[in-house]
């Protein structure tokens, strides 16, 4: 076989090519913004052992965030510090609670009902 | 075997081991301080001794499910029918009436405890105060003159009071009584005399039980100060669902065991959650309490469910 290039061949690669990093361009874009949907749409903490989990979570500004309580005991979520007071009714086992942060800041929150626990938000 | 939780080295499953063989319940003479179990049938139940009888339910929870758990309103049933049984003159509950401080289950607990057909003294449990700070517990069952909502009466030559631990829970979980409420207290005791037996019941436990879950009160130091030149005093609460005592001087505590569900022995497993055990123990795990007085001698009487 003779190693040589077809001139229509050596065209096509060269509309391709261009074609190719235009499309992983936009992918890689696509990709990124949802990511970056991802993320602040669906954050969550799981109430698990009398604890949240994550105990520090940081999300985009206008993220909602979702507690699950993942315990037997009852639990809730109320803010002890930040620019936004939240907190929420008793959540049963199996329950959740969300809240929509509209405002950057570090949101530092407990359990009213075991107020040893502790989480925080940070906004940005 | 559980490790010793108290003073007297009983800790919860040595304590079922005594109610298995006690058969029917378990028996505790108080006198001079000083616990004498006796057996079902003794001394205790000469009939002609009582000069009073009150029973102590605790830990309803109305609102509590889980999994296969028969729901926490039929075990209160079950509690009421055989508290009833028991033809005290009055009734304690020493808190979490409810399990999520919601209208309907206060509402529902109140119609079981009306089957009782006898006045029911209430404290709130931390589950009674969730979001309000108790305001639908105290339109219900609140007996308080005092604002706060704790109270005192007496009854047959005992002076009863109730105190609340639950309202403003310490940043660590532990119960709180405030400021407002000891220098109550100080007053309500100042001019009793020495020799007046004393009943106090609350939720949290007034000594440090196991602190990590909560299961003690940040104040109870000056409480216990007032209460010490007392000759009787006997302190009642609920919250750790599970029978353990301690004595100290005239000064004996007990907590109650739960109608609704058992929780772990202190510092056993991860955390205080709801103890997951086979249906046919559960009743052996919950229980009410009857207490004889007479004069300034208490007798103890925990009953089991399943008893």
């Amino acid at each position: 076989m003779k190693h040589s290039f077809p001139r229509h061949r050596i065209a096509t690669a060269l509309v391709a090519l261009p074609l190719a990093i235009f499309c992983t361009a936009a992918l890689l874009r696509a990709g990124r913004i949802a990511a970056a949907a991802a993320q602040p749409l669906a954050p969550v903490v799981t109430i698990s052992n009398y604890s949240f989990q994550p105990t520090t979570l940081t999300v985009a500004k206008g993220a909602t965030v979702t507690w699950v309580n993942k315990d037997g005991d009852v639990h809730t979520i109320k803010s002890s510090g930040g620019s936004e007071a939240f907190g929420s009714a008793a959540l049963d086992s199996g329950d959740r609670f969300t809240f929509t942060f509209l405002h950057a800041g570090t949101y530092h929150y407990i359990c009213s009902v075991h107020p040893y626990m502790h989480g925080m938000i940070v906004v940005r | 075997m559980s490790k010793p939780v108290d003073s007297s080295g009983v800790g919860r499953r040595e304590a079922m081991k005594h109610l298995l063989w006690g058969g029917a319940g378990i028996v505790w003479t108080l006198a001079g301080g000083v616990p004498r179990p006796l057996r079902l049938g003794g001394a205790a139940q000469a009939g002609e001794m009582r000069a009073f009888t009150f029973g102590q339910i605790s830990d309803s929870h109305i609102g509590f499910k889980a999994g296969t758990h028969p729901s926490a309103q039929d075990t209160l049933v079950q509690a009421a029918a055989k508290m009833s049984a028991l033809k005290p003159d009055f009734v304690i509950h020493t808190g979490d009436v409810s399990h999520l401080s919601r209208a309907e289950q206060f509402a529902t607990a109140a119609d079981i405890m009306q089957s009782l057909k006898r006045e029911v003294y209430y404290v709130p449990g931390e589950h009674d105060t969730i979001g309000d700070g108790g305001k639908l517990f105290f339109e219900r069952f609140g007996h308080g003159q005092a604002g706060g909502g704790w109270y005192s009466f007496d009854d047959h030559g005992v002076h009863f009071v109730g105190l609340i631990n639950v309202v403003k829970l310490t940043q660590s979980g532990l119960g709180y009584f405030g400021p407002e409420q000891l220098q109550w207290l100080d007053r309500d005791l100042r001019h009793r005399s020495a020799s007046t037996p004393i009943v106090v019941f609350t939720h949290m436990p007034m000594w440090s039980i196991y602190p990590r879950w909560g299961w003690a009160t940040e104040d109870s130091t000056p409480a216990l100060a007032a209460l010490r030149r007392f000759g009787s005093v006997t302190i009642l609460n609920g919250h750790i669902h599970q029978v353990i005592q301690k004595v100290e001087g005239n000064m004996t505590y007990h907590t109650a065991d739960s109608t609704a569900f058992p929780q772990p022995a202190p510092g056993v497993g991860p955390g205080p959650g709801p103890l997951q055990v086979p249906a046919e123990k559960l009743r052996t795990l919950l229980g009410i309490r009857c207490l004889d007085v007479v004069a300034d001698r208490v007798t103890f009487e925990d009953s089991t469910l399943a008893s």
